[in-house]
């Protein structure tokens, strides 16, 4: 897994609470077999219009979205489906991280298993971003902060030891593999009561 | 540390406890999962993940996969006409077959929506970790099971190892007391607890459903109620085990038999929460003051009593929030103040892990019984499985259906998610038993009123958005 490294950006402001992954990436492009091709039906049916063009006023659509590798979102973003389509098509639209002021769980742990960083701020600066959202902002998942115009900087939470996998570029499934032995001791002491295969 | 000396535990504490692996200072706890259920969806870059890495699933036998989001609900006969469903049900097969695990695949008398089949076949049993590629996972905490939906990622990680990485949840109790009246059900609970603490409330937590309304409630019923714990934003929601629960399941497949199951169902009565134990948050629902309830907007969380009036946005104060009901209010294309009752309706859907259980069948057909769907309404009815389907036609109710002038049709997630085929138009209204409204959640540019099965069925027969308890 790449490490975490800081980064500047733009925001692009999506101003709408609850923003549902059916939204982020619709249910029928999750017939695909593969993790690629996401990026370009990342918020298809908002993005594009009934002869799938892009719609040039929809913000993603905008050229200056397309370099911006952070989007400033509503409350509660990624509620709805386990579809860990929407973080990879997020990814590969070209985003490294998502600002809101709270996500919603299962989206959370998706986007940060694939170094999408969930930034999580205060009310007043969420409301700040979005009264002047043209501006670059720098991102350091090791020191925890986001710093905004002007040099102003703040912490944001983020769960110890997502942040080290992020960072050191540590492996969480290598990670659980090592503990091996204590696994076998649980499942010793623990018999199945089920067979699937029986 | 005898257990006399320890604290008292809620259900949840308890089964989390019971399943830690191992824990280390500033990691997440490593928990074990007891089964895992598969579906064609969320699997396939999960087995890849396998095979770049050269691993074999752990423990096929605490794993089962069943084909039902992609799934056509027309007849089995019939190829899959759309190209890239059938790939993937295909892949998701031929993975089960290479990896050692049973699949419940379309030609199977099993088959059918993932969190309908585990209870049905007895593994899902209380006390166990449940978890599935799937957000509707929650369904067997009915059980008195820790149950919750997972991505890709921890598909992988559970095909694996057995085992996640997982960080505890706060409890939040939701206590539900009180008769539910004639025409109210288990759906118009769980709508009023969303109503109230919107689909954001219970982010970080896992819900205890208790008090005397719940305790009363069929098993399908806390099904129903379980399933959409995520619609609240709860990352699992269950009730406590209880006498009706080891009724339910004693003599499934699946079920222990003879002296295991004796020790099983001893094992259960330890489970219920402790007196005394404390919750992190807790609400209180009156059953008795529910009303069927009905969604009017674009998540689950707008919905209201079906007697009453859409909401304004102008009587909102936070402007995002504002802007977000006028938006919904603007695609559902409703006019804000105006009764929803009596607004026509295009589709009714009866079906979903939500709402397609055999109890949740004889419910509508109790409805349609001797009366005709409306004028230029579609009436799609989806079985939950394959068992479903054929308990269902031995009792007649297919044929109540097909005489009402409803569609019968073959197991699967079907218009819940809209990725077989089934599907609303562009601009359509319809009544579904489904857990999503968001906007094209049934097809793009459709319009979804989440509601009961009861509610369902009696929109069916008038056409338009209609209280139940007329027609009872």
């Amino acid at each position: 897994m790449t490490k975490f490294t800081p980064f500047e950006s733009r925001l692009v402001p999506f101003p709408i609470d609850n923003l549902d992954t059916d939204q982020i990436i619709p249910a029928r492009f999750l017939k695909t077999i593969s993790k690629e091709g996401l990026g370009a039906q990342l918020f298809y049916d908002w993005r594009y219009d009934a002869e799938g063009k892009p719609k040039p006023d929809f913000i993603l659509n905008k050229p200056e979205a397309k370099a911006a590798k952070i989007l400033l979102a509503g409350d509660n973003f990624g509620c709805g489906s386990s579809r860990e389509h929407a973080p990879w098509a997020l990814l590969q639209y070209g985003f490294r991280a998502v600002i809101s002021t709270s996500f919603a769980d299962i989206f959370r742990g998706n986007a940060l298993k694939n170094s999408l960083l969930p930034i999580v701020v205060p009310r007043d600066i969420h409301a700040e971003l979005f009264r002047d959202p043209n501006v670059t902002v720098k991102v350091d998942l090791a020191a925890q902060t986001l710093t905004l115009p002007g040099g102003r900087t703040i912490q944001f939470p983020v769960d110890a030891f997502a942040k080290d996998c992020l960072v050191e570029g540590i492996d969480e499934l290598g990670y659980i593999l090592q503990q091996e032995p204590a696994i076998a001791s649980f499942e010793a002491a623990h018999p199945a009561l089920i067979n699937t295969r029986a | 540390m005898k257990t006399s000396d320890m604290k008292p535990r809620t259900i949840i504490e308890k089964i989390w406890d019971n399943h830690i692996v191992s824990e280390r200072p500033a990691a997440p706890a490593l928990l074990y999962i007891d089964l895992h259920l598969v579906h064609e969806v969320t699997s396939p870059q999960a087995f890849d993940g396998l095979r770049a890495r050269g691993l074999k699933v752990r423990r096929p036998d605490l794993t089962i996969a069943t084909t039902d989001h992609s799934t056509p609900t027309t007849p089995r006969s019939f190829p899959i006409v759309d190209k890239v469903a059938a790939a993937q049900v295909a892949r998701l097969e031929e993975s089960c077959k290479e990896f050692g695990i049973r699949c419940f695949g379309l030609s199977s008398h099993h088959q059918g929506i993932v969190h309908v089949i585990g209870p049905e076949q007895g593994l899902t049993q209380p006390g166990m970790t449940v978890v599935c590629g799937d957000s509707h996972t929650a369904t067997h905490g009915a059980f008195g099971a820790l149950a919750f939906g997972i991505g890709t990622t921890e598909v992988e990680h559970v095909l694996a190892t057995q085992c996640l990485l997982q960080n505890r949840s706060k409890t939040y109790e939701v206590r539900v007391d009180g008769a539910l009246k004639p025409g109210i059900t288990a759906k118009d609970i769980i709508l009023a607890l969303i109503a109230r603490i919107g689909i954001g409330g219970g982010t970080g937590c896992v819900f205890e459903y208790s008090g005397s309304a719940i305790r009363a409630l069929s098993m399908e019923e806390r099904m129903t109620v379980c399933n959409m714990s995520i619609e609240a934003g709860a990352r699992a929601g269950l009730v406590a085990p209880d006498d009706m629960t080891y009724q339910y399941v004693c003599g499934r497949p699946h079920a222990p038999k003879g002296a295991v199951w004796d020790s099983a169902v001893a094992g259960w009565r330890k489970l219920p929460t402790d007196e005394g134990a404390q919750f992190d948050k807790s609400i209180k629902i009156d059953a008795g003051a529910l009303e069927p309830m009905i969604t009017f907007g674009t998540n689950p969380g707008m919905g209201i009593p079906i007697t009453a009036m859409v909401p304004n946005p102008g009587d909102i104060t936070d402007p995002l929030e504002r802007d977000s009901l006028a938006k919904a209010l603007r695609y559902m294309d409703l006019a804000p103040g105006k009764p929803l009752l009596g607004h026509p309706v295009d589709v009714v859907f009866i079906g979903s892990c939500t709402n397609s259980r055999i109890s949740d069948l004889r419910n509508a057909a109790k409805i349609l019984k001797g009366r005709k769907v409306h004028a230029g309404v579609r009436v799609m009815v989806v079985p939950g499985s394959m068992e479903v389907k054929a308990q269902a036609q031995a009792e007649g109710l297919d044929q109540i259906f097909r005489d009402a002038g409803a569609d019968w049709r073959e197991a699967g997630c079907s218009m819940c998610i809209a990725m077989n085929g089934d599907q609303l138009q562009p601009g359509e209204y319809s009544v579904s038993t489904s857990n999503r409204n968001f906007e094209g959640r049934q097809g793009k540019g459709g319009r979804t009123f989440l509601a009961s099965p009861l509610t369902a069925a009696a929109s069916a027969i008038t056409g338009v958005v209609t209280d139940v308890r007329t027609l009872l």
